[in-house]
């Protein structure tokens, strides 16, 4: 089968994960059909664990591991979940293939779960680590959006850094029903515990200060 | 197929609070990398911060006026200027924005959006401009809900549909090029007469679903949960009339991205930031280059090669002219 990804691109992802402090498990659900774009997201998603010996990747069905799909929320395919090196779900979680612009969401991810430090201040730190209510953030993306990435980033930090919280990706193409019901006609569009929103790359602290108010 | 644009940055943990730097560069755009580039030559201890990195090369999906590239998309033209500039390992922050800038004399001192501080010689404010709005009625209220400042971002989710866009110049008649794969129809509404490069408009001629209102303001957007269409004006007849769309992509130009500086620097009434000759604002050790100053022609040769120029007078400032240790 020919590579999603060239030599050169190869090289550039290996570079970009040669930071990893831990392994970390990307586990992936497909489901045989329909599908859009699972054979994508599966290749793509093998291909990356190939560059790092700090990367597992594991494929699961929507309709058999019914166990991953609770443990996890697994509602679409293809979806996906990042794993930290003690196989703890923290939260992180894209729907869709994160391609073009949303690669950059994809690694930065896998660079913030493996323990590596992304330098917020200490105060910050602590302000999400007193969110104790449940939060989901949900960013809509499309993959020719540059400020999208920017936005999945934040929501999957906060996840990472408190365990009440969990940020999703959507890739609004192929889930065009599902951001359709969510009036999603702009990205990025985030929207907070389905009701509150927020438009366009917000910094973490636009987030926290809507969570802190919630 | 899919595309993958990677932006790998070097090393961003040496932006820690308490770091002193000879310059930091607000904005990845053109200006703000090329200028990153020629203070590191020059061996400037220099960093940029910036939102997102490429800044409005983001917006346009093909560049063909760019020296030594006959065509390129707009977010490889920003992926190469990344990869030279990583290639000297010239330190990038993104995602995070600066909230203040405070003299400290001789020196200045930025606060980040997640709360760290920073201490520099110099600053150069390369932070260009965002989508200028229309200022009517509706344009909020339909914010997201079919109005959007972002063609290659939102058109996806025109698919089928008529869209409007709004303006004259290049950015609107590549937005109209931009939306062809996607739109059922498309319409441009613009107040005066096209001031877009001839190259663009000839490649307008064939598009039979393209509907031109020149001469002809947009006065309100209505709809109901989302938006059903806009109000405009005839400006020769005076006639109002409606034309009802999906959407509507508000290519009207840019205004600069100069709130963070305005208390400390002159600015011209449009908020462009006034530069001498070597990109200095008014006040000494802040420069300014590219979209976010008063020259006149948004464009990006234009505004790397003020990053260039802005760079090099900066180490000669640094040279002779700065006071501090």
């Amino acid at each position: 089968m020919q590579k999603l990804l060239d030599q050169d691109i190869q090289n550039q992802i290996k570079d970009f994960l040669s930071p990893m402090v831990n392994p970390v498990t990307l586990v992936l659900f497909t489901q045989e059909s329909p599908c859009d774009t699972c054979t994508e997201t599966r290749q793509l998603l093998s291909e990356i664990a190939e560059l790092s010996d700090k990367l597992t990747f594991v494929e699961k069905d929507l309709v058999e591991d019914i166990k991953e799909v609770d443990l996890y929320g697994i509602e679409m395919t293809p979806s996906f979940v990042m794993l930290d090196h003690e196989g703890k779900y923290r939260g992180v979680k894209f729907n869709g293939i994160p391609a073009g612009h949303e690669i950059n969401s994809f690694l930065s991810a896998i660079l913030d779960m493996s323990g590596l430090d992304f330098g917020y201040d200490a105060a910050l730190i602590s302000r999400i680590k007193k969110i104790n209510k449940p939060v989901n953030i949900k960013v809509f993306v499309t993959l020719s959006c540059p400020h999208c990435p920017g936005a999945v980033n934040t929501a999957h930090r906060l996840a990472i850094i408190n365990s009440n919280i969990e940020g999703e990706m959507i890739e609004a193409q192929t889930f065009y029903t599902l951001s359709e019901q969510y009036n999603v006609s702009g990205v990025p569009k985030i929207v907070i515990n389905e009701k509150h929103e927020l438009v366009g790359n917000q910094p973490v602290e636009a987030f926290l200060k809507l969570l802190e108010r919630i | 197929m899919f595309s993958f644009s990677i932006e790998k940055t070097s090393d961003a943990s040496v932006f820690k609070t308490g770091s002193f730097w000879d310059l930091l560069i607000i904005g990845a755009g053109p200006a703000g990398m090329n200028a990153g580039l020629y203070a590191k030559r020059k061996g400037l201890k220099v960093g940029i911060i910036s939102g997102e990195i490429g800044g409005q090369l983001h917006y346009t999906s093909t560049v063909d006026n760019y020296l030594g590239f006959k065509w390129i998309e707009g977010k490889d033209l920003s992926d190469q200027f990344l990869t030279h500039i990583n290639s000297l390992e010239i330190p990038v922050l993104k995602h995070v924005k600066v909230t203040e800038l405070s003299s400290v004399s001789p020196d200045f001192e930025l606060v980040l959006s997640d709360g760290r501080k920073l201490k520099t010689k110099t600053v150069l404010i390369a932070t260009g401009g965002a989508p200028r709005r229309l200022n009517i009625p509706g344009e909020d209220t339909y914010a997201n809900k079919g109005v959007s400042y972002c063609t290659t971002c939102d058109a996806p989710f025109f698919k089928d549909k008529h869209v409007i866009v709004a303006g004259g110049g290049n950015s609107a008649a590549e937005a109209v090029l931009d939306l062809i794969p996607w739109a059922s129809k498309i319409t441009v509404v613009h107040r005066s007469q096209w001031r877009a490069d001839q190259i663009l408009l000839d490649k307008h001629q064939t598009i039979d679903k393209l509907q031109v209102h020149l001469n002809t303001k947009i006065t309100q957007v209505y709809g109901d949960e989302t938006m059903k269409g806009i109000e405009v004006m005839d400006q020769s007849t005076g006639k109002t009339y409606r034309i009802e769309a999906d959407g509507l992509f508000i290519e009207i130009g840019t205004v600069p991205n100069s709130a963070l500086v305005k208390s400390l620097v002159s600015t011209n009434p449009q908020g462009e930031i006034i530069v001498d000759s070597n990109q200095m604002t008014s006040y000494p050790g802040i420069f300014a280059a590219g979209d976010v100053t008063e020259q006149p022609y948004k464009q990006i040769i234009i505004s790397a090669a003020e990053g260039a120029k802005a760079a090099l007078a900066i180490n000669q400032y640094l040279n002779h002219t700065y006071k501090g240790a």
